[in-house]
């Protein structure tokens, strides 16, 4: 679909997310296109911002071209401000210190719960997946972006486990089950926007993504969309945002 | 000395006066803990629970996870933050037939661990998942000598709903819901470090991870060390210090000791034997595994043997890369 582009899915998925990002924020991001996007972010417009690993690191400040295999390695800490324990990190989430969560998914759903964990019936799963790691506190803690590769089967009424909640099952399940702070704000996909609405905290589409009709993305999808009612059209990744990405990510570890 | 009786410490708290009692046993005295990595291997006994340092390929004690697989351990129940290959190895040499963590695979880099999934869709092993927060705070209660810790994460979540072990309660001061998870107080820990005297005064570079919940929760811990270093200079910078010598069981001075994991400050990960393993396990999750453990597990006769199979090229390359992180 996005053949006819200068980028690839990978690419616009994170220079997109990395848009979600403000100056001065304090993000706790995932490996892989989290931690590339907040890296893009803090260099190209938000001087500011902090990041946050799991692997117990504070300020983290990624080196172009050596992008670390997990946020456990050293590479995360390279002129980082802190090094902390990793319960000593995550519960600056439960504190209430971090204003972003940014993580990938392998699944989701129409009220933003990621699975991590199963493909099939936990019980006899087709598939174990390696599971929650801090996905699970992040998302029950903060505010959440997620960033993924849309396709129909990731993209489906109900996941098969929850693994890091969203909006469980809509309206007011979320609190009632005790997560008293934090939800899905945006998820971010290479086809479209999507932030949830504000009563039954479903799914809607804010933004399609340039060349995607909102025909083409329902096919796409496992479950009916909502469109918000001014729907916007995502702005093309610009040159430099490109340029930056490739520079941080020349091997394409991430953006494959 | 622990008791079993079958019973998976990983499942339920100790008592209080039990954890007192094991400790007394213990022989704190200050004094020479120096073994070799195969007297190590005597401290860890079939069954028992055991948690396992550092996190993903950082600090991973994987010296003392070969030797346990060439002495023939079985049915350990192995407690760590985030597991990585370590539990390839664990799961397919039998040494352990039950992971309690939040997350297994070799690394995001390779997708998901066929060794992993091999093991845990069949039912020859079990993978009980946790939140990361809810496995240091298991460990921070094993620490502290209390029964359970308060969390505000896995709530709602089918995390949750899979670990009845855990509690949900209505907290006695507001009113709010909040999961009690419970301590973990594993049988052994095994630790590995930069430095440490012959005592177990160990310092620890970068990355804590879990490591110093880990070491006062547990029954017993076995450390080893990149170098071992005089009493002398460890009360040069005392500061360094993480975990004090009377919690600490044995010492192995094990240079490498993490390889083909990363060390921090010393080495980072071996991609390229990384990446080879990978391909193999994950080709094959059975014979690749068995060739790949009689080539680098079996076949060393010591792991200094084992390094020279990974290749002098490819550790000089990372303890290169390693010590790249205290540069400008």
């Amino acid at each position: 679909m996005l053949k006819k582009h200068n980028y690839s899915a990978a690419e616009l998925l994170t220079i997109l997310s990395a848009r979600q990002l403000s100056d001065g924020q304090v993000v706790f991001a995932g490996v892989g296109i989290p931690l590339l996007a907040a890296t893009l972010a803090q260099r190209l417009r938000c001087p500011g911002l902090t990041i946050l690993f799991e692997g117990g690191v504070i300020g983290a400040f990624i080196e172009p071209g050596k992008l670390p295999p997990s946020t456990n390695d050293q590479r995360c800490t390279k002129r980082a401000n802190m090094v902390l324990g990793s319960a000593e990190v995550l519960l600056l989430l439960q504190r209430g210190y971090v204003d972003v969560g940014f993580m990938g998914g392998a699944q989701v759903d129409q009220y933003g719960n990621l699975n991590s964990s199963f493909i099939g019936d936990p019980a006899r799963p087709k598939t174990r997946l390696p599971g929650t790691g801090g996905g699970n506190d992040i998302a029950s803690l903060a505010q959440m972006i997620v960033a993924m590769k849309h396709e129909k089967r990731r993209f489906v009424e109900h996941v098969d486990f929850i693994t890091s909640p969203g909006y469980l099952r809509g309206g007011e399940t979320r609190q009632a089950s005790g997560l008293l702070a934090g939800g899905m704000f945006r998820v971010v996909t290479d086809l479209a926007v999507f932030g949830f609405e504000a009563e039954k905290r479903r799914m809607q589409v804010i933004s399609l993504n340039p060349g995607v009709s909102r025909e083409a993305l329902q096919d796409n999808t496992g479950f009916t969309l909502d469109f918000a009612p001014h729907l916007g059209v995502t702005e093309p990744p610009t040159d430099q945002e490109l340029e930056l990405l490739r520079e941080f990510d020349p091997e394409r570890l991430y953006t494959a | 000395m622990a008791k079993n009786n079958g019973k998976s410490r990983a499942a339920t708290p100790q008592s209080y006066l039990e954890l007192r009692e094991d400790l007394l046993r213990r022989d704190r005295s200050l004094r020479d803990k120096v073994v070799s990595l195969e007297e190590a291997t005597s401290f860890v006994r079939d069954g028992d629970s055991v948690g396992i340092g550092g996190s993903t390929m950082s600090r991973t004690p994987m010296g003392m996870v070969w030797a346990l697989a060439r002495a023939g351990r079985k049915r350990l129940t192995c407690a760590r933050s985030i597991v990585s290959s370590d539990g390839d190895l664990l799961f397919a040499s039998g040494v352990c037939d039950h992971i309690v963590t939040s997350w297994f695979s070799q690394g995001i880099l390779w997708g998901v661990s066929k060794v992993m999934r091999h093991h845990v869709e069949t039912g020859k092993a079990r993978y009980d998942e946790w939140s990361h927060m809810a496995m240091g705070m298991r460990f921070r209660a094993g620490a502290m000598g209390v029964p359970f810790m308060p969390i505000r994460s896995m709530l709602g979540s089918d995390v949750r709903k899979q670990r009845p072990e855990a509690k949900e309660i209505d907290c006695p001061f507001t009113g709010e819901k909040l999961l009690l998870v419970p301590a973990l107080n594993p049988d052994v820990a095994l630790i590995h470090v930069q430095r440490c005297d012959a005592y177990g005064n160990a310092q620890i570079d970068g990355l804590q991870f879990m490591d110093i919940d880990l070491a006062m929760a547990a029954n017993k811990v076995i450390l080893t060390t990149e170098r071992i270093v005089s009493n002398d200079q460890i009360r040069r910078a005392p500061d360094q210090t993480k975990i004090p010598f009377f919690a600490v069981d044995a010492v192995v001075e094990l240079p490498f000791g993490c390889a083909p994991h990363e060390c921090y400050g010393v080495y980072e990960p071996m991609l390229r034997h990384m990446e080879y393993y990978v391909g193999l396990v994950n080709a094959d999750p059975v014979k690749g595994m068995r060739d790949y453990m009689d080539r680098f597990v079996y076949g060393p006769k010591s792991w200094s043997e084992f390094l020279a199979l990974i290749g002098i090229e490819e550790l000089l390359e990372a303890a290169r890369a390693g010590e790249s992180i205290y540069d400008a």
